[in-house]
């Protein structure tokens, strides 16, 4: 064989495992979908949607409910980390000393590799018990659930918005510091704006992880199918619903599940875009100038 | 004589490296001094000491002292955020903020604590007109300041800087990245504020410290070998490597 | 606010308030390690490490459980590493900047950002049922593959990116062909940060535990081969803590857990420092 072939072959190789991942999500998708079209037909678009209960032995399939779920435990997640993110990120690339830094870096890079069965362990055994004793009634409720969540996606929004922030040009800090602003001033009115592209990547991306995460908010969350009235109230979400009764479910159940799934490959579809679309705007502020 | 600012024996360091050694240099009030000298030779580092610009490198330390108006900027008690007001600073780049032309101007009056509406469009409009840039943008104050040409740029940095009444501004090779008729500028606009300001302008550009200065000192390897009035320097100068340097056989 | 505080104290109130959240997170990571550790640590000890659960898991120890995540994560990996290799080598040195790159770059990003559930879904429909897998440790190895695989991908070509581009002009104008010098010069120079990769993927692949649930089976014995059904240590904490068997076991093998992140982040972090380190002295 020759060299040319040889090479050839090679590249073509490389080429497929280049593909691999589209290859991936194409299937994850195809058979997702497979088996999940079944229920929506069966149970009709609007009522798997839209329908308020969730009943597989009623032949009862609305996930609302737990739509509602999800997004109310990661929104209240969010009200919580992104302040602390924010904030966080900014005083590792700004303010804290070398060896602050030092510390803080290792320990949200152990924060994201914690196991999130371990994340729900800790929450089951030390803050359900405490939610319990605080606020009355099970201590299973979405308040939990969303601290919980705080912790877990709280790395990923610091360290992105950490990038964000040490990429803004030292030349806007430099300026701003030279015409006799303070520190603060300068961080609130020129760094931060700079940044914010960026910032919002984040808290799109903690998002994702939040809406995700299925083990560690079964846990705590007391998984009852409702909309909540109160962040006290016990909630199920979208993926809890499936890892808690994929193990018995037959039939238009089963399909129900991954009509769930569909659900929630939809809101991260979103959530994707979203993410592009910031990840555009910062290439844009860079070159061209907008804030 | 009136100097606004007096440096003696100042030496500053960066970790182990010695970048000025012994520096001394008075300068004198409203008049343009230029600093000259190859690349590396401590220019920058000498006119960002004056505003403690330096302070944010982590390795920084220095010893001697620098005194604006017969106070010494280093003292513990001195507020560096005050002493940056009085010492405006003009960067190499152009480094608008990615705001509007209007708010790049107004904010350091922002910062300082104006809000009254009308004091900001006064502010914002005689700052622009002594950086000669106020026809060339009236029509456009809150349009990105990104999308001005890099002259324009240059100039809306120097009038951000006047508009918070500094009494010194430095210059660091402010029209290194300019072409030539926004140099032209720019020098035009220094003639013009010198009655008003002290300005201490880097420069590498000779002919350029001819035009604009009336004093000018010579730095090389960390040190001020001769300073004295520009003509001077420039026709007879007393040691033999300004001459080297004046007459273009090194740096 | 200008009014009310002046620049000066509203900046020291500002740097409190910094200083505090950064020293919240590290608080919560004290809190959250620290519980754990203190209550699982007295329960770790080579009985522990190495024997069976008795009555699935109210007594005895986790060896099972260990041999199930060495496996899983054996067989994650080995999927995983030729294909984030192979694609960051084709993504940094054979592919332009076309439309089908731009395809493969949102692929892995979408993969990255999947819920682990859904590849839980995906591995039941997929290699359980459809291939005929069954509940298995290759069922689960495959489906942690899939989660591993666009860490290792981004890892890598990110350090293949950045390995200067005059080592391979070198070596092509040698007369070395193209992939003799990916092979030979740009991919050595580039380890350090695959391996850092590697070690990300295995770390999300100890640390899943929903994407396994419905792939891997729940089998207290040790799988011997990779059609058995088996059952790693996140799982085993869950059933152990939700179905609560045993809270002694259950903080025992969260610490084992523990332990073991803590470790690849120390590992991951020693890498990363030697080679900065090393780029810095060149």
């Amino acid at each position: 064989m020759s060299r040319e072939t040889d090479e050839f072959l090679i590249e073509k190789g490389l080429f497929l495992t280049a593909i691999s991942s589209v290859i991936v999500i194409a299937l994850i998708i195809i058979f997702i979908f497979w088996e999940g079209y079944p229920a929506i037909v069966n149970v009709g678009f609007f009522n798997f949607i839209f329908g308020m209960d969730w009943s597989p032995s009623n032949g009862l399939y609305g996930v609302f409910p737990m739509i509602i779920g999800s997004l109310a435990i990661t929104g209240l997640s969010l009200l919580m980390a992104v302040p602390l993110g924010v904030f966080c990120a900014i005083f590792m690339a700004e303010i804290a000393p070398g060896k602050m830094r030092k510390i803080l870096r290792p320990t949200l890079q152990t924060l994201s590799g914690i196991p999130s069965v371990v994340y729900g362990f800790f929450g089951l055994i030390i803050l359900v018990p405490f939610m319990r004793v605080q606020f009355g009634g099970t201590g299973f409720s979405m308040l939990t659930a969303s601290l919980i969540l705080t912790v877990m996606i709280l790395p990923i929004i610091v360290s992105v918005s950490e990038d964000a922030i040490k990429s803004v040009p030292s030349e806007y800090k430099e300026a701003s510091l030279a015409l006799g602003a303070t520190h603060w001033q300068t961080i609130k009115n020129v760094i931060f704006p700079a940044a914010i592209p960026g910032v919002i990547t984040s808290i799109i991306l903690g998002m994702g992880r939040a809406i995700g995460e299925t083990l560690a908010i079964i846990m705590v969350a007391g998984n009852v199918v409702q909309i909540p009235t109160s962040i006290l109230d016990p909630v199920r979400a979208l993926t809890s619903n499936i890892a808690i009764e994929m193990g018995y479910a037959t039939g238009t159940h089963y399909n129900a599940l991954f009509a769930t799934g569909i659900v929630l490959i939809f809101m991260i579809l979103i959530l994707l875009v979203i993410a592009n679309y910031f990840h555009y705007k910062k290439k844009v502020t860079v070159g061209g100038g907008y804030l | 004589m009136d100097y606004r600012i007096e440096v003696e024996d100042l030496n500053v360091y960066f970790d182990e490296l010695h970048i000025l050694k012994d520096v001394s240099l008075k300068i004198r009030k409203n008049m343009v001094t230029a600093l000259i000298g190859p690349s590396g030779c401590g220019k920058s580092t000498f006119i960002r000491t004056l505003n403690r610009m330096n302070d944010l490198i982590d390795t920084f330390r220095m010893d001697g002292t620098v005194l604006l108006d017969r106070e010494n900027i280093y003292d513990p008690k001195v507020d560096v955020v005050e002493l940056r007001k009085r010492v405006g600073m003009v960067f190499q780049k152009p480094n608008p903020f990615p705001k509007s032309v209007f708010d790049n101007v107004a904010y350091g009056l922002k910062v300082h604590g104006e809000t009254d509406k009308d004091v900001l469009n006064e502010k914002v409009e005689e700052s622009l007109k002594a950086a000669a840039l106020w026809d060339e943008v009236k029509e456009k104050l809150d349009k990105s300041a990104m999308g001005l040409s890099g002259g324009q740029q240059q100039r809306l940095c120097i009038a951000r800087t006047i508009a918070v009444e500094p009494e010194v501004i430095l210059m660091d090779e402010p029209c290194s990245a300019l072409d030539p008729i926004s140099t032209t500028k720019i020098e035009d606009l220094i003639h013009r504020l010198k009655k008003d300001y002290t300005i201490i302008i880097v420069t590498h550009n000779m002919q350029q410290a001819t035009r604009v200065s009336k004093h000018t000192a010579f730095f090389l390897h960390g040190e001020i070998i001769e300073s004295g009035p520009t003509d001077r320097i420039f026709i007879e100068p007393c040691d033999k490597r300004t001459e080297d340097y004046i007459t273009g056989r090194f740096g | 606010m200008y009014r009310i505080l002046s620049p000066k104290i509203s900046q020291k109130i500002m740097k409190s308030i910094f200083w505090v959240s950064g020293l919240i997170t590290i608080f919560i990571l004290l809190i959250i390690i620290g519980y754990i550790l203190l209550k699982g640590l007295p329960v770790i000890n080579l009985e522990f490490i190495f024997a069976e659960p008795i009555d699935s898991g109210r007594a005895g120890g986790i060896f099972p459980m260990i041999i199930s995540t060495a496996y899983v994560t054996l067989i994650a990996l080995l999927v995983a590493t030729p294909l984030g290799v192979g694609a960051a080598v084709y993504l940094a040195e054979y592919a332009g900047e076309g439309r089908l790159v731009a395809a493969i770059r949102f692929g892995a990003e979408t993969l990255s950002s999947i819920p682990s559930i859904i590849f839980g879904l995906f591995g039941l429909a997929f290699f359980v049922i459809y291939l005929d897998m069954g509940w298995s440790v290759l069922s689960g190895g495959l489906t942690l593959a899939l989660m591993a695989l666009p860490t290792i991908l981004a890892a890598s070509e990110v350090s293949i990116e950045s390995v200067n581009k005059s080592y391979s002009e070198g070596s092509l104008a040698l007369g070395a062909t193209k992939w003799q010098t990916v092979y030979q010069v740009v991919v050595p120079a580039a380890m350090p940060g695959i391996t850092t990769g590697v070690i990300l993927g295995m770390g999300r692949a100890i640390a899943e535990a929903a994407a396994i649930l419905y792939t891997v089976g729940a089998a207290l014995a040790i799988p011997i081969s990779f059609m058995d059904p088996a059952r790693p240590l996140p799982l085993h904490l869950y059933i152990l803590a939700t179905e609560g068997i045993s809270l002694d076991n259950a903080y025992g093998t969260a610490a084992v857990l523990v332990i073991i992140i803590l470790v690849i982040t120390v590992v991951t972090n020693t890498l990363v420092d030697r080679y900065t380190k090393k780029m810095m002295g060149r």
